[in-house]
């Protein structure tokens, strides 16, 4: 495993994506950071506790399960779904939506059915720690805190204290001996 | 929109492993709690201005209902499509069974045009396991005949865990004709199962024979430790923090089995005399339809301590579970 990213490298991405987006959308503009399950949701919390050291303003926090609307549903078993969270009416307000990788951009294609389905957001936008490109729908991300050139069958694991112990960024390289 | 200070059930780690729902007792705890908890992320669901989602887009669900039914009908029919899926209703009447079709000449004519699913209620007990037998799609049992209504028992199970949190041993008291009901004979697995202390309450031509013959209370004979047999309710309800009324049939009224209407109501009917007898935060529980004055008083079914409509919004968020597990849960 290569160490992409160590728990200072991420908390100084997370601190930027912050200061990016009061940037963009100084108060009161009508801010909600949804996170999408699992790691984006303590991600989307950090981002909040990080505006609000920024400019004091209290950001609501979402989280979105995709499980539903997943295109992959009738090839691999779901694995397990938990109850989204929509703090808020989202109509008229701007979404941040915040995962830890993105890749084909199909998880985001989802997460966009089902924020929909609650309203008329004025603007969705993509915040993610890790791009790890490969991209399979017309999807790029507003704020990214490292871009991670990868192969196709490398496997990025986002770690996060809250869920797995630590924060860290690994990247499992494909075998070379499977090799092309 | 917020959906309040609701803690999501925990979701355990199991892997799915049925393609058909025929009753409860074949389901673990975990397995059981993986559809509580599916259920309340479909509660959610329910709340989102557009309660729709794609998760069985191009599924095609058969309703076959030989008995009547509106609730367990309709929120099939209604979880379904919520789901994305197509469902198609086909009843006893209006169908070519009343033509004399076979149940078997049935289901391989519609799992002939493509059903993915069938949820089935059929008046012989037992015909949801022929028809596991006789096509390939899932089947799931909706209530056959005195046997197993499994998602009855389950959103049972929902109403009651979302009320105390863990049901291990909390006294669930049944009371009514507990011989011809599957819904009290699924619940018996469930509950048990979920750590439940049940009592099942009837007069003695209303139990089973096998648990009514010789004292009044006791220990059921079979491996099934937490399950009394009760005929006196004012004494099973002492402490119950939970009270679930089956409905008594007219026909049974008609038969031999009970005397009258007034008789059985003067001794088994649920009256807020006797819930108080009940635990303080007891809650009180009836499948459907009522017979309201007759196993239920009125002012029981309408009161704060009713989770009588709970019940009904419950089967709808459980039966969306039971539906996108078995369908897309991999088995």
């Amino acid at each position: 495993m290569l160490t992409s990213m160590d728990a200072a490298a991420m908390s100084r991405a997370i601190t930027r994506i912050a200061h990016e987006i009061v940037e963009r959308h100084p108060d009161p503009e009508p801010l909600m950071l949804v996170g999408m399950r699992t790691r984006g949701v303590p991600l989307a919390e950090r981002l909040a506790v990080r505006i609000e050291g920024i400019d004091g303003r209290r950001v609501p926090v979402g989280a979105i399960d995709i499980s539903l609307y997943r295109d992959d549903l009738a090839q691999r078993p779901h694995a397990r779904m938990q109850p989204s969270r929509i703090p808020e009416d989202i109509d008229g307000a701007i979404i941040v939506l915040v995962d830890d990788v993105l890749y084909t951009g199909r998880s985001i294609r989802a997460a966009l059915d089902a924020l929909i389905h609650y309203g008329r957001p004025a603007v969705i936008e993509l915040g993610v720690l890790i791009d790890r490109g490969h991209r399979e729908l017309p999807i790029r991300a507003d704020y990214v805190g490292k871009n991670i050139p990868t192969q196709r069958g490398d496997d990025v694991r986002v770690s996060l204290l809250e869920s797995d112990g630590e924060d860290c960024v690994g990247i499992f390289v494909e075998r070379l001996s499977r090799g092309r | 929109m917020d959906t309040g200070a609701r803690t999501p059930l925990v979701e355990p780690v199991v892997d799915w492993r049925h393609r058909h729902l025929l009753d409860v007792d074949v389901l673990s705890e975990a397995e059981i709690m993986r559809i509580l908890s599916t259920a309340d992320a479909m509660a959610e669901v329910l709340q989102r201005n557009v309660a729709r989602t794609p998760a069985l887009r191009g599924v095609t669900i058969f309703n076959l209902f030989y008995e009547a039914s509106t609730r367990t009908r309709s929120s099939f029919e209604l979880a379904g499509k919520i789901l994305g899926a197509d469902v198609i209703n086909v009843s006893g009447s209006g169908s070519s069974v009343e033509k004399g079709e076979s149940l078997v000449e049935t289901l391989n004519t519609i799992s002939a045009v493509g059903a993915d699913a069938v949820v089935m209620r059929h008046h012989a007990s037992g015909a949801p396991w022929l028809a596991a037998r006789t096509i390939d799609g899932h089947i799931v049992n909706a209530g056959d005949g005195q046997h197993a209504h499994p998602t009855q028992a389950l959103l049972d199970a929902y109403v009651l865990i979302k009320e105390f949190g863990d049901l291990t041993g909390r006294k669930v008291v049944i009371v009514g004709d507990i011989l011809h009901s599957r819904v009290a004979r699924s619940n018996l697995w469930s509950l048990t199962t979920l750590g439940a202390e049940v009592t099942l309450v009837a007069p003695r031509p209303l139990l089973p024979a096998a648990l009514s013959n010789g004292a009044s209370e006791r220990e059921h004979p079979l491996a099934l430790p937490s399950v009394r047999v009760e005929s006196d309710l004012d004494r099973a309800i002492v402490g119950a923090d939970a009270v679930m009324a089956l409905r008594i049939q007219n026909e049974r009224l008609r038969g031999n089995l009970l005397p009258s209407s007034a008789e059985y109501a003067r001794r088994y009917q649920l009256t807020s005399e006797r819930i108080a007898d009940a635990s303080p935060e007891a809650i009180v529980m009836h499948p459907g339809p009522m017979n309201e004055g007759v196993e239920i008083a009125v002012d029981v079914a309408h009161s704060p301590q009713s989770r009588i409509e709970a019940q009904v919004s419950a089967g709808l968020a459980v039966r969306m579970a039971v539906l996108f597990l078995l369908i897309r849960g991999g088995a």
